[in-house]
This record gives structure tokens, C-alpha cells and sequence, in this order.
């Protein structure tokens, strides 16, 4: 019998002979009487782009706070390259929604902020943030302050900052989210090549399913109430054909719609 | 606060206060802090008084008087220079300078002009409390959104209308802040007006006491003072957050 | 157009103190001078220097009770802001103190410390202190969130964020409390000269009231209040210049 190419995305779900470079398991978290998370379990395969998708309070960012250990979990395990974690590590960092900037220091600063709490000598620092700033195409705003920024490039900012700490896992929570549509198209595609060239593991929130099934590698599908992995999906799309060719294949499209048909039910 | 999952009310450290007020006056430590329980004792005394009852309508019709004026001037004023740009640049100077100028400074031409009398006093209440409600006021209304005036003149509302029925509603969270800063600012101003005359309210009641070394007589008449201003701005707070459902989803 | 605010700000000084002029000479009142007649003294105080000689026994109290206020004010603020237990223990004094009228312990103060320069710098401490206390600790309540999350993902230790993002970030905050300070310490400080003892500014109101020569009195009047509103405004603008930007870029447009 002949797989569709769709359904075998979903039989592919769980990878076997992958390195797994973060595991969460039978992680628990309450807000009062709230269950925010309830015994979840995830892995993570290294050097390849997972989603969180789902709508909005299914915890997907309370999770990813959990695995930056920004917020305390009440059970079960992080497990970081193989060790249990239970607070922020340098193995680990952040790329925030609302980008997190500070308004008073210049992007130069602002990039070298992770090294610069890691004790890096200022030099050393600002020698590896420029060569992020570069990487990022903000080559020329080093002495540009936030505000005279735009949400696009302050956001590339963020990354830059992220990046340059050189940790091997990087969280992304709905990073795209506060910056336009057309910039958030050609974020998407870096973030492509990003995920291609650097061997690093990325984790990404998103709420966009478009973007989720463009970008990923493996989506892991959230539902609420109780908060729960309701699927694992490892869309298999032909990305050879360049990056403009991916929203025309069948299998995009055909995703989008699965996915959609397990999320409608829980939009209002 | 928190303690062993009772979360302890705002204010309830005041207790506290008190308690420490009353061990320091019964050691006798120094003699301008009597207990607090003498002082209470001191105020039921005095609270019927004559003396008492005159001081505090004096000073609470001086008040009302003063801020009175202050809103129903400062109201319009700050709705007019919201609305037009000639009258706004004309005045915002001067409000700005007198919001922020020490106005205390004033209070001297006021006795020479008006007398050392309830005339003054209100004028004083009025010049404390008036400028940051036109502040407000106006800051309410230049943000009120362009769309809402369009509509009202699309519908053919006259000035008046516009001014009673649009502007004043859409404003009202900024200007019951301002309100609120400018009544608590009208309080000081009272007080401050009653002790540079003081020969009328709560103004002569210290001279009197002061002058007599009635140490709980004193911190009775101020503990009604702080406790009628407190209640005052809290009250206002309350009724700012009632509206302020509105600041948040109008737009 | 540019000159458009400049021009009516010359007519409306213009408008006003020509009014003034005109009351003056009606008059109103016996005690209202005219505008030129109140300048015509204050010209002369500035030369024969008597309005220095004031000043500087003016300032003194007010740069003294000041320097206490932010030096304490902010201290207790950041304390408060940082502790949820002192902030229990402590802001209700301060939002008291903030809604009450505090010249109402002067009387108080006369007797404790008698009428030298000691009460008077307490009276601008009262005045200026809350505040200063308010803003800060709401300052360092209010630092954004994510700035905070942001740090701490990026293993800084508590005190890093206290010197690195906290204060820095409530810092704009905290000097309009320090400006909103001096307004009140101006109004301290001319209270307790006129209240307390005619000194400074407060003798030249108090004594030419006294003998009726309104020109010097309305003169000094009017140099206070221009001296702290334009000190006011040299700190908004020196707040501006260095804080500019500061409010946003970290929310999006």
C-alpha cells in the first residue's frame, strides 16, 4: 500500500535513531487552580526547527518559558544535552516577543548584553557582537539606539543578541509576531538558512500555522484545556526547490489544512 | 503582604504604626508625641467642641468653595484650549508655569489684596487645585479620537451639544485624574492658606494649641486632617478606576 | 510657521503683564502695583544686590532639605519597590503623607526644633520627600517584565539586574519624581520662610508688605517664581535630553 505523502508525515512522528537535544518529561505546571501544562513529554531533535503551534492558552509559551527556566515547573523533567535543568543556563538562550531590548543602550550594547553578563572583557565582547550585527544586516546601526529602530530590525536585534552567546538551543517565542507582514516573510526565510547553516537546535512558538509548517521541521501540535500534545507532525517538504517554491507544494498546502481542521474547533 | 497564605490588607501596617506611636508616647521618650490612646481620648473630647466644629466648617466651606471654582473653571478652560489651537497656545504658558511655580509665594498678595479672610483662603484653594485639572483636561480631549468629533458633526451636533455630549464624556477618565491630583492639591492649599492668615479654622486651632503646648489636642486635630484628606483621595481614586473601564477600551 | 508658538508666546507674556500695567493703573486695589513699578524694584534689589543676599539665605534650607529627600526618598523607594514586605510596612506612610496636608506639622516642628534653619529643611524634606518615594518604588515596580526575563535567561545575577536593568530603567521615572520633588520643596521653603521666620525672600515679602512698599514686594514674588520655573524647566529639559527614546523601544509601535 502507497502512503500519501501526507499521511506519512504523521507515521514519521517520532524519530528513532535521532540525537535528541532537549526532552521534556511529564512536565506539570498549575497556576493556582489553573493546569497550565499536565504531564507533557516532547522531544526535541538537535540541529533541526520544532514548533510549538496551537491557540491561544494552550500553554505553548509556558512551556518554552519552562525550558529557559524562566519559570519553575511543579513536575517532571528539562533535560538540556542529556542533563536535568531547573533554571537558565548558558546552553539555552532567548528570543523574546516583545523583543526585551534595553531602550538606553545602543544596539552594539544591546547585542553584547548576554556576553557582557557572562563577564566577557569589552573588546573580546563587541568583536563577536559585531560579526553578529553583520550576520543579522544591521551593519551601520551599531550606535543606532532601539527606538530609532524599526519592530523588524529590532527584533533582529534580538536575535543577533541571542545568537552571540553561542548557545547550542535557541527558544523563539512568536518572535515574528510584533513586526509586519512583509518582514516577517523574509525573517522566515532567514530563519531557513539560519537552521541550515548553524548547527543549532531551534524551539519556536508560533500561533501562525503557515509560518509554523514553512519553517519546520517538526511541529508539535497543542491543544488546551487540559494543556496537551494533541499531535506530532513532520511535515516533508522538498525545501531543494528554493525557499519560494514551499507555499506552492502539495504538502504544504495539505498540512496547513490537517492542521486547521484539528485547531477549528478550538478558535471562538 | 502575604502571611502563612493570608494576604494582609493594604493599609493594615498602619496598625503597626500606631502600636510603635503608642509604646514611644507611654515611655514618655519626648514630650511632642503623647500616646496614641491619649491622643484618641483627646480627640473624642474635642470633636464636639464649639472650637472644633467651627474650624472644620470654616475650613471644609473654604474648600468646597475653592474647589469648586477650581473644577467648574478649570473644566471648561482645559476643554476650550483642548479645542483650539490660538487660546491654547495663548494660555498653556501660563498653566504651565503656575502648576509647577511655588504658589505659596502668592498667598502674601492675596491677604493685601482680599483681606486676611475666608476670601483669601478660597482663592488660595482654587489657585492650588485649578491648573493640572485644566492640564488634564485639555490632555483628555486633544486625545479624543478624530473619528468620534467627525461622527458628532456628521450628525449635525451644534458646538454646545458637541462640547456637552461629545468632548466632556470622552475626556472624563483624564479629567476626573486630574480631579482627583488637583483636589488633593486644593487640601494643601486650604491648609496652607489657614496657617500663613491664621486667624480663621484649622489655622487659629494650631496657634491656639501650639501656643498652649496641647500636644494631643494638636495630633488630634492633625490625625482628622490627614484622615479627611486620605479619605478624600481615595474616594476619588475609587471613582477615576470606575470610569477608567472606558480609558481602556475606547479607541 | 516655525515662529508662529514664539510670536503668540510674546503675545501672551505681552497680554498679560499689559493687563497687569493697566490694573496697576486704575488701580484695583491700593496694595496692586503696576507691572513697571514691580520691575522698576526688582531692578533695583538686583543692583544694590539685596536679592542675592536674600537668595542665597533662601536656598540654603531648599538645597539641604532637597539633597536629604533624594538621597533618602530614592533609597526608600528602591527599597520598597524591590520588597513586597516593605512595601507593606512602609507605602501606606508615604501615600499618606502624599494625600495629607503636611504644613500642617509645622506649628509641630516650630516647637520641636525652634525656628532656625533645622525646621525649615524638615519642612522641605516633609514636602518633598513622598514624592520622591512614590515615584521611585512604582519606577522599579513597573520595570518591564521581559527586560527582567531577558537578564535572568541570560544568567545575570540578582544584583546585575538590580544595577543593569532595574535602575536604568526606572531612572526617567525617578527624576520626574525628583522634579515633581523640587516643585514641592520650592513651595516648602518659601512656606517655612513665611511662617516660620521672615528670612531670605520670605523677609523681603514679609517687611515691605509691612511698610507698603508693594513695587518690592510683588518684585519678589515675582523673582521666585520666575527662578523656580525656570529651574523646573532647565530639569524637564535636562530629564528629555537624557532620557529621550526611553519609553519606547521595547513595545512596538
Amino acid at each position: 500500500m502507497v502512503m500519501s505523502q501526507t499521511e506519512s508525515a504523521f507515521a514519521n512522528a517520532h524519530p528513532t535513531e535521532q540525537d535528541i537535544a532537549v526532552s521534556i518529561r511529564g512536565v506539570s505546571k498549575n497556576y493556582g487552580a489553573v493546569e497550565a501544562l499536565k504531564d507533557m513529554s516532547l522531544d526535541f531533535p538537535r540541529g533541526q526547527l520544532t514548533s510549538l503551534l496551537g491557540p491561544s492558552g494552550c500553554g505553548k509559551t509556558t512551556l518554552l518559558k519552562i525550558i529557559a527556566g524562566l519559570l519553575k515547573h511543579d513536575s517532571g523533567e528539562i533535560i538540556v544535552n542529556g542533563k536535568n535543568v531547573t533554571g537558565p543556563g548558558p546552553n539555552r538562550a532567548f528570543v523574546f516577543q516583545d523583543f526585551a531590548l534595553l531602550p538606553w543602550a545602543t544596539v552594539m550594547r544591546n547585542v553584547a548584553f548576554g556576553l557582557e553578563l557572562r563577564g566577557v572583557p569589552r573588546s573580546e565582547r563587541e568583536d563577536k557582537a559585531e560579526k553578529y550585527i553583520k550576520g543579522v544586516g544591521l551593519a551601520g546601526f551599531e550606535n543606532a539606539y532601539p527606538h530609532e529602530l524599526s519592530g523588524g530590525m529590532r527584533q533582529r536585534v534580538g536575535l543577533a543578541r541571542a545568537l552571540s552567546v553561542d548557545a547550542n538551543v535557541l527558544l523563539l517565542d512568536e518572535p515574528f509576531s510584533a513586526v509586519d507582514e512583509q518582514t516577517r516573510r523574509k525573517f522566515q526565510e532567514d530563519l531557513l538558512s539560519l537552521v541550515a547553516n548553524e548547527k543549532k537546535t531551534f524551539i519556536f512558538v508560533t500561533h501562525s500555522i503557515e509560518e509554523a509548517v514553512y519553517c519546520s521541521d517538526q511541529i508539535a501540535l497543542l491543544l488546551p484545556r487540559p494543556s496537551r500534545v494533541h499531535e506530532m507532525i513532520r511535515p516533508q517538504i522538498d525545501r531543494s526547490k528554493g525557499v519560494d517554491n514551499i507555499p506552492r507544494e502539495p504538502e504544504y498546502l495539505d498540512i496547513v489544512d490537517q492542521i486547521w481542521a484539528s485547531l477549528r474547533a478550538y478558535v471562538e | 503582604m502575604v502571611i502563612m497564605g493570608y494576604k494582609l490588607p493594604n493599609m493594615s501596617s498602619l496598625l503597626i504604626w500606631g502600636l510603635l506611636w503608642e509604646i514611644i508616647g507611654q515611655t514618655g521618650l519626648t514630650f511632642f508625641v503623647p500616646p496614641l490612646s491619649e491622643v484618641f481620648v483627646t480627640l473624642f473630647k474635642i470633636i464636639g467642641t464649639p472650637a472644633f466644629v467651627k474650624a472644620l466648617t470654616e475650613t471644609a466651606q473654604a474648600f468646597l468653595a475653592g474647589v469648586f471654582f477650581a473644577i467648574a473653571i478649570g473644566i471648561p478652560v482645559g476643554i476650550f484650549m483642548g479645542r483650539s489651537r490660538l487660546l491654547d497656545e495663548l494660555l498653556l504658558p501660563w498653566v504651565n508655569i503656575f502648576v509647577s511655580a511655588p504658589l505659596t509665594a502668592l498667598v502674601p498678595v492675596l491677604m493685601v489684596l482680599f483681606g486676611f479672610g475666608m476670601k483669601s483662603i478660597i482663592i488660595t484653594t482654587t489657585l492650588f487645585g485649578i491648573w493640572i485639572i485644566i492640564l488634564n483636561t485639555r490632555a483628555g480631549v486633544r486625545q479624543i479620537n478624530r473619528s468620534l468629533i467627525e461622527m458628532s458633526r456628521s450628525f449635525g451636533a451644534s458646538q454646545f451639544d458637541a462640547f456637552t455630549k461629545v468632548y466632556f464624556w470622552a475626556a472624563l477618565p483624564e479629567i476626573l485624574g486630574g480631579v482627583r491630583i488637583g483636589v488633593i492639591r486644593a487640601v494643601k492649599g486650604v491648609i496652607i492658606g489657614q496657617l500663613l492668615i491664621s486667624i480663621v479654622g484649622f489655622g487659629a486651632l494650631f496657634e491656639l494649641y501650639a501656643s498652649n503646648f496641647l500636644m494631643s489636642h494638636f495630633w488630634a486635630v492633625l490625625i482628622v486632617l490627614f484622615a479627611l484628606a486620605f479619605s478624600i483621595s481615595e474616594f476619588l481614586g475609587y471613582l477615576e478606576r470606575r470610569v477608567s473601564y472606558y480609558a481602556a477600551n475606547r479607541s | 510657521m516655525q515662529n508662529r508658538a514664539l510670536y503668540l508666546k510674546v503675545l501672551s507674556a505681552l497680554l498679560v503683564f499689559g493687563a497687569w500695567e493697566i490694573a496697576g493703573r486704575i488701580p484695583v486695589s491700593y496694595a496692586f502695583p503696576t507691572f513697571l513699578e514691580s520691575m522698576a524694584a526688582l531692578a533695583r534689589m538686583t543692583f544694590d544686590g539685596s536679592i542675592f543676599v536674600a537668595y542665597a539665605e533662601t536656598l540654603k534650607p531648599l538645597v539641604v532639605g532637597v539633597a536629604i529627600s533624594t538621597f533618602l526618598g530614592i533609597g526608600f523607594g528602591l527599597w520598597i519597590g524591590l520588597s513586597a514586605r516593605f512595601d507593606w510596612l512602609f507605602s501606606p506612610i508615604f501615600i499618606v503623607m502624599q494625600a495629607a496636608p503636611l504644613a500642617a506639622l509645622i506649628p509641630l516642628l516650630v516647637m520641636a526644633y525652634g525656628i532656625g534653619l533645622t525646621s525649615k529643611v524638615f519642612v522641605v524634606c516633609i514636602m518633598s520627600m513622598p514624592v520622591i518615594v512614590l515615584s521611585t518604588s512604582s519606577a522599579v515596580r513597573n520595570t518591564p517584565a521581559s527586560m527582567k526575563e531577558m537578564a535572568k535567561s541570560f544568567l545575570a545575577k540578582d544584583y546585575e539586574i538590580l544595577l543593569k536593568i532595574i535602575i536604568p530603567a526606572a531612572s526617567p521615572m525617578i527624576f520626574s519624581g525628583l522634579r515633581l520633588g523640587v516643585s514641592a520643596g520650592f513651595i516648602g521653603a518659601i512656606l517655612s520662610e513665611l511662617k516660620i521666620t521672615p528670612t531670605g525672600v520670605g523677609d523681603i515679602i514679609s517687611y515691605s508688605r509691612s511698610i507698603a512698599d508693594y513695587p518690592s514686594m510683588y518684585a519678589a514674588i515675582f523673582s521666585i517664581i520666575v527662578l523656580a520655573v525656570l529651574f523646573l524647566n532647565l530639569l524637564e529639559k535636562t530629564e528629555n535630553y537624557l532620557f529621550k527614546g526611553n519609553d519606547r523601544g521595547y513595545v512596538t509601535d
